[in-house]
């Protein structure tokens, strides 16, 4: 397969507006050299899969702040799995309190980046984890 | 000219002595850093002198307090005759667990009520809508029907306390609330007195609660400031926030200039809009604003805003009215300048916001609780975020005169410099057309985000500091207890709605909903009818539906 940079789809589920993180990430992975789509606010988990596949991305990041993360992340794993998308990568960033972590690795979210995380560790990350040009 | 001739000669000496002197030493070791500026980026000089501020005017500039520009504030005796209000922002769970938390604030010396409502209700949904699963009670307090409202404001009297409330889209539904609540409680309309926020521009440049697009949003922003004119006189319609510009990572110079801008633009619909003259409506206009982390840079924005408003106000608008010169305003500290880690020093933080909000000469202060950057506050440190303003105005003298901070050269020259930038952002966005055009080419969304983005790559690079996220780091969390909201909440609410759907009149919630289309439709003002719909209860949602049938939607453009 020819290389082809990463395509990231940055999320904003539920019903919270606090984009200030989503945006400078989707910023920050662009001057990375990866492909990046913005939702912008107030999507709907089935939205933010239709969108995943739509623009055959190789990862979701969401972004949660308002505490309903719990409940919207999860579902945008199932909603990829039901489509056979389940090989994009899910990462989750936002207020997300420690002992909610286990829920949402269980339910399928590679990782977590809570506030304070330097940009380029998650630069890093996705480096490191996401494969371009998924297999399909 | 601010000084006599002799001394600006002597200065000029003295300074010249200095600068060698200075010269002399960085010879021999640099400073901390090669360059000095704000939290904004803002440049910050090694020394300020009377030479800086040489050509200010002591009247047109600085003055004295409750005199034109009010640089030095509103009132005449400033804090001596009575503090600010103590207001922190509250809400979550259901309207009973609210007004709990309102009944142990008012007990611990608060002196103003101020509302958080919860996402559903913040965009205009019910708690039963699809889209609202999982966030009621989060944010803060569902409210659905005029029955939750009513629970909301138990036991609280509303012709003495004032009440603020954060809710913009469906703005005009949460206040007919209020005032249907005030009629059942036997308080007539003309004795409330509170705040809507209902700054409807900030969301579509900061916030992102938006529902309908920008030139309705702003209609129904001219309804509520007419109605408030000629039927509930004490009310503060809008509260034009700078507060979440600032959030979204604004400069200080942006927060000022966008929130000004937001200013003249809802005066300017009024006026054409409604055809009233300024001074019918501006004293009821007030501000809200941020107080970040730069000390003097907060103190400095908020003096130029007084100024700026006031110039604004008789100059642009031709009021004769001293008070619709006024800028009254509301601070909350920082959110964005707190962090999840090592939360106690977040009490720190807060304090020495609050303490530039006062210096700034704000009339009400939230201060925010050490565990926000997690979850909505626990009793236990909200009470300390209360203590913090009480300890600053009852002990530390600091309110024993007025705008103690004026005539300091760097305090002066830097209120000027946050005024020239304000103004030149202004000019900029007239030349645009205004705000509704300046937002519709992504104008201010891009400059907050540019803003934003440079303060991100600074943390990361160490260049400006976040202590315990980029220094002074410690391996083991620091955690303090967070306040959960019980999944039992939205199932207590759902229950409620639904049995509030049941029992009411469905006839006389069909005609109120007609009613208001209509209104919709013609242009009148809604307040009547929205004020006849909340008491028929119709829910919040089945009103934010007819304003997104007849107006239509806003789309997120996602810009970043």
């Amino acid at each position: 397969m020819s290389k082809r940079p990463i395509r990231i789809l940055v999320a904003k589920p539920g019903l919270d507006g606090h984009d200030r993180g989503a945006r400078i990430l989707a910023r920050c992975f662009r001057d990375a050299g990866h492909e990046v789509v913005y939702t912008g606010c107030h999507q709907t988990p089935e939205q933010i899969a239709a969108a995943a596949l739509q623009e055959d991305v190789d990862c979701v990041g969401l972004s949660c702040l308002s505490g309903a993360h719990k409940h919207l992340f999860p579902k945008v794993v199932q909603l990829l799995r039901e489509q056979d998308a389940g090989d994009i990568v899910v990462i989750g960033g936002g207020i997300i309190p420690k002992q909610d972590f286990p829920v949402l690795y269980d339910a399928g979210i590679k990782e977590i980046f809570t506030p304070g995380t330097p940009l380029p560790e998650i630069v890093d990350w996705i480096n490191e984890h996401v494969v371009p040009g998924r297999e399909l | 000219m601010y000084f006599a001739k002799e001394l600006l000669e002597k200065c000029s000496s003295l300074r010249k002595k200095w600068e060698d002197q200075v010269k002399k030493i960085l010879s021999r070791q640099g400073e901390r850093k090669e360059r000095f500026s704000t939290v904004s980026d803002h440049d910050i000089k090694r020394l300020y002198s009377p030479e800086d501020i040489k050509d200010l005017d002591f009247e047109k500039d600085i003055g004295f307090p409750s005199q034109f520009p009010y640089t030095r504030g509103l009132h005449p005796t400033g804090y001596r005759g009575r503090f600010w209000t103590y207001r922190m922002f509250s809400g979550m769970g259901t309207a009973r667990d609210t007004n709990q938390r309102w009944h142990m604030l008012l007990q611990n010396g608060q002196t103003g009520l101020s509302t958080a409502f919860d996402f559903p209700t913040l965009m205009g949904l019910d708690t039963d809508s699809p889209k609202a699963l999982g966030e009621c009670g989060r944010c803060g307090v569902a409210i659905d029907t005029l029955e939750d409202f009513l629970l909301l404001v138990d036991r609280i009297p509303l012709g003495e306390v004032t009440t603020s409330m954060t809710i913009n889209p469906p703005a005009t539904v949460l206040w007919a609330m209020y005032c249907a609540a005030a009629e059942k409680k036997g308080v007539a309309l003309d004795q409330i007195g509170g705040t809507i926020q209902n700054d409807m521009l900030k969301e579509f440049i900061a916030q992102k609660t938006f529902m309908c697009p920008p030139e309705p949003s702003v209609k129904l922003i001219s309804d509520t400031i007419e109605f408030g004119a000629r039927s509930v006189p004490r009310w503060n319609t809008v509260s034009i926030s700078g507060y979440h510009i600032r959030e979204a990572g604004s400069t200080a110079v942006q927060e000022l200039a966008f929130t000004l801008r937001d200013g003249m633009e809802y005066v300017e619909d009024v006026v054409r809009r409604k055809g009233l003259h300024p001074d019918e409506f501006a004293p009821r206009l007030s501000f809200f604003f941020n107080a970040h982390i730069d000390f003097f840079e907060e103190i400095c924005k908020m003096r130029a805003a007084r100024k700026i408003w006031a110039r604004v106000m008789r100059d642009r608008y031709k009021a004769k009215e001293e008070r619709s010169w006024w800028m009254r305003f509301h601070t909350q500290t920082a959110g964005c300048s707190l962090t999840a880690q090592q939360p106690y020093n977040n009490v720190i933080r807060t304090a020495t916001e609050a303490l530039s909000a006062v210096l700034g000469g704000t009339q009400s202060l939230h201060t925010n609780s050490l565990d926000e950057v997690w979850c909505l506050p626990t009793d236990h440190a909200v009470q300390i975020a209360l203590r913090t303003q009480q300890i600053i105005a009852e002990e530390t003298g600091v309110a024993n005169t007025i705008d103690p901070l004026a005539g300091s050269y760097f305090v002066e020259q830097l209120t000027r410099e946050m005024e020239e930038g304000a103004w030149e952002y202004i000019e900029r966005i007239d030349d645009m057309g205004g705000m509704l055009a300046a937002i519709d080419q992504g104008f201010p969304q891009m400059e907050i985000a540019d803003a934003a983005y440079r303060f991100q790559t600074q943390i990361d690079s160490g260049e400006k500091v976040m202590v315990g996220v980029n220094k002074y780091v410690t391996e083991e969390a620091e955690e303090c207890p967070l306040l959960d909201i019980d999944e039992a909440v939205e199932q207590g609410q759902l229950k409620r709605l639904a049995e509030t759907k049941r029992k009411r009149n469905d006839r006389s919630v069909r005609t109120s909903l007609d009613d208001l289309r209509r209104a919709c439709k013609k242009g009148e003002n809604v307040m009547p009818v929205c004020i006849e719909a909340v008491k028929n209860l119709c829910t919040v949602q089945e009103i934010c539906d007819v304003y997104r049938e007849v107006y239509g939607l806003y789309q997120d453009p996602g810009l970043f």
